[in-house]
């Protein structure tokens, strides 16, 4: 007996109509329990105060300073280094030993759990190194964790441009330089800005590797020898040792404002570039 | 006759593969030269030799020497940059670059330092009209050059090399994609350029040969057959299989 291929094509169309829509289910509830437990705490007061009583009272100020501090470090020194090594690898070499070598370590260095980046980045940075907890040692274990992202997507964004373009570019004697920058990265730009948005949701939602190298400090961070506090860390904590759990959930709700806006900007700017150059 | 490129005894293998074996052939100054065959003859790889485009292939063994005014292209110290200056090309399918129509047409200039928006723009306009192109884009020259018909990016990536004002342009089956209309223009755009430019036209269409060169050479199973003026040859030529291609016999 055959089903009836109409029939057939009914269920899976429902199937995946489903399946859409509970995926983005999960995220509305979960966007939905944060903004009901938390709209309550949050005010004016909350993001521009600094805490008292451990967080049981006052505002959240100098982490949102030390979120924003640690992300835009890690960023400064891993997407230069990701980019590179992204360039190097699909532009600027031919594939032996070597490049199997680096992406097998890129590959590796992905798969390793963040608790080790936080164990390596305590005994290298922080006590090797003798940075203690700082932001410069947090930044700089955050970017040794989002490197893999950043290489990977660049390389695959840098991948899919298609070939003919390169060529166009190298007829009308372009270096290899100036095909990269002028042609290549320009047509890559929405991938590796892909890839540089995971890096910012990984490094603002870590909370291990960053208690282990940037230790916990209510205080503002001044300076990149100082310890602080990430948002994600000062959740963990007030949730985990029962401090305020209203307060947690105003924490969780800026955490997630802050994602969102931050996407919203770099869709904007992304924009600006793919209309630029289509 | 007035030598541009001199072919001498080039051959060429991908691996074991033999594309070209033993070619002699000169390209005149100031003329269209017509390269015909069926495709895999080995005549796209003929004139990516000249602008060193296939440095960019694998396992590639080159013999011979191709030389423009008398200096040798395939010498391993020929700066490939400067030389791909001299050495317009224009591929099978149109390939703008994903910018505007102004841009597309800037960019080997900015390349060379031309940054001057003056100088640029009057440049930009002197190759678009050489292509024919300039009436249908000159009041929207910011619009992205994917916006283009077909026959319109062609023109389009032919002003692009005709801006770096080379000595010789490359056509590699500029028309196989365009419409008789759009292949009547570029053919037209062509034989006003001959007279400052050396052309080579790679294609498949033997009547478009037949039109639009002055010489013609006809490459069968890796060899050059045939080489003349492209009247004599299509009208008395020397060797069977050229007639035979000719006359669509087979190819």
């Amino acid at each position: 007996m055959r089903v009836n291929p109409r029939s057939v094509n009914a269920v899976a169309a429902l199937c995946l109509n489903a399946q859409a829509l509970f995926t983005v289910g999960i995220l509305v509830v979960i966007i939905c329990i944060i903004f009901i437990k938390g709209i309550a705490n949050l005010n004016l007061e909350f993001i521009l105060a600094f805490p008292q009583d451990m967080g049981r009272h006052g505002g959240i100020f100098p982490s949102i300073v030390g979120t924003f501090c640690l992300v835009l470090l890690s960023l400064l020194f891993a997407a230069p280094l990701g980019l590179g090594t992204a360039i190097y690898l699909t532009e600027y070499t031919r594939e032996s030993r070597l490049t199997t070598l680096i992406r097998f370590g890129v590959e590796s260095l992905a798969g390793v759990p963040s608790i080790i980046y936080g164990l390596f980045g305590f005994i290298f940075f922080v006590i090797k190194l003798k940075m203690g907890w700082s932001l410069l040692a947090g930044s700089l274990t955050m970017a040794i964790m989002i490197l893999p992202t950043i290489i990977r997507t660049s390389e695959e964004a840098i991948k899919s441009v298609p070939v003919n373009l390169r060529r166009v570019s190298y007829s009308l004697g372009g270096t290899r330089w100036e095909t990269t920058t002028r042609v290549v990265l320009p047509c890559a730009a929405p991938g590796i800005l892909t890839g540089i948005m995971l890096s910012i949701g990984r490094t603002i939602s870590e909370t291990a590797a960053v208690i282990f190298t940037m230790g916990s400090s209510l205080r503002l961070p001044t300076t990149l020898m100082d310890s602080g506090r990430s948002l994600a860390v000062h959740f963990y904590i007030l949730a985990r040792e029962g401090i305020s759990l209203e307060k947690a959930y105003a924490t969780a709700l800026v955490l997630v404002l802050i994602i969102l806006a931050i996407n919203a900007v770099a869709y904007y700017f992304m924009h600006r570039i793919t209309s630029k150059y289509s | 006759m007035d030598c541009k490129i001199n072919f001498e005894q080039v051959s060429v293998t991908f691996g074991s593969a033999a594309v070209l074996r033993d070619i002699n052939l000169q390209v005149c100054r100031n003329s269209v030269t017509g390269f015909m065959g069926p495709s895999g003859s080995g005549k796209s790889t003929l004139i990516s030799l000249v602008n060193r485009m296939i440095d960019f292939e694998n396992g590639v063994t080159i013999e011979g020497s191709v030389t423009i005014d008398g200096s040798n292209v395939l010498a391993p110290r020929t700066d490939v940059i400067s030389l791909r200056k001299r050495v317009g090309t224009v591929f099978a399918v149109p390939l703008p670059l994903p910018r505007s129509i102004f841009e597309n047409v800037a960019y080997g200039l900015r390349l060379q330092g031309i940054t001057r928006r003056p100088l640029l723009d009057e440049m930009v306009a002197e190759s678009l009209s050489k292509a024919f192109l300039f009436e249908e884009v000159r009041d929207r020259l910011d619009t992205s050059a994917l916006k283009l018909s077909g026959g319109q990016q062609q023109r389009l990536c032919l002003a692009r090399t005709l801006a770096l004002k080379p000595e010789i342009i490359l056509l590699d089956e500029p028309c196989s994609g365009l419409d008789p209309i759009s292949t009547a223009k570029i053919e037209e755009a062509l034989s006003e350029l001959k007279q400052e430019y050396t052309i080579v036209l790679v294609s498949n269409n033997t009547k478009q040969i037949a039109r639009a060169t002055d010489y013609a050479a006809f490459f069968y199973m890796s060899a050059l057959v045939e080489y003349g003026e492209t009247f004599s040859l299509f009208t008395n030529p020397a060797m069977q299989q050229t007639e035979d291609y000719i006359q669509g016999k087979f190819g």
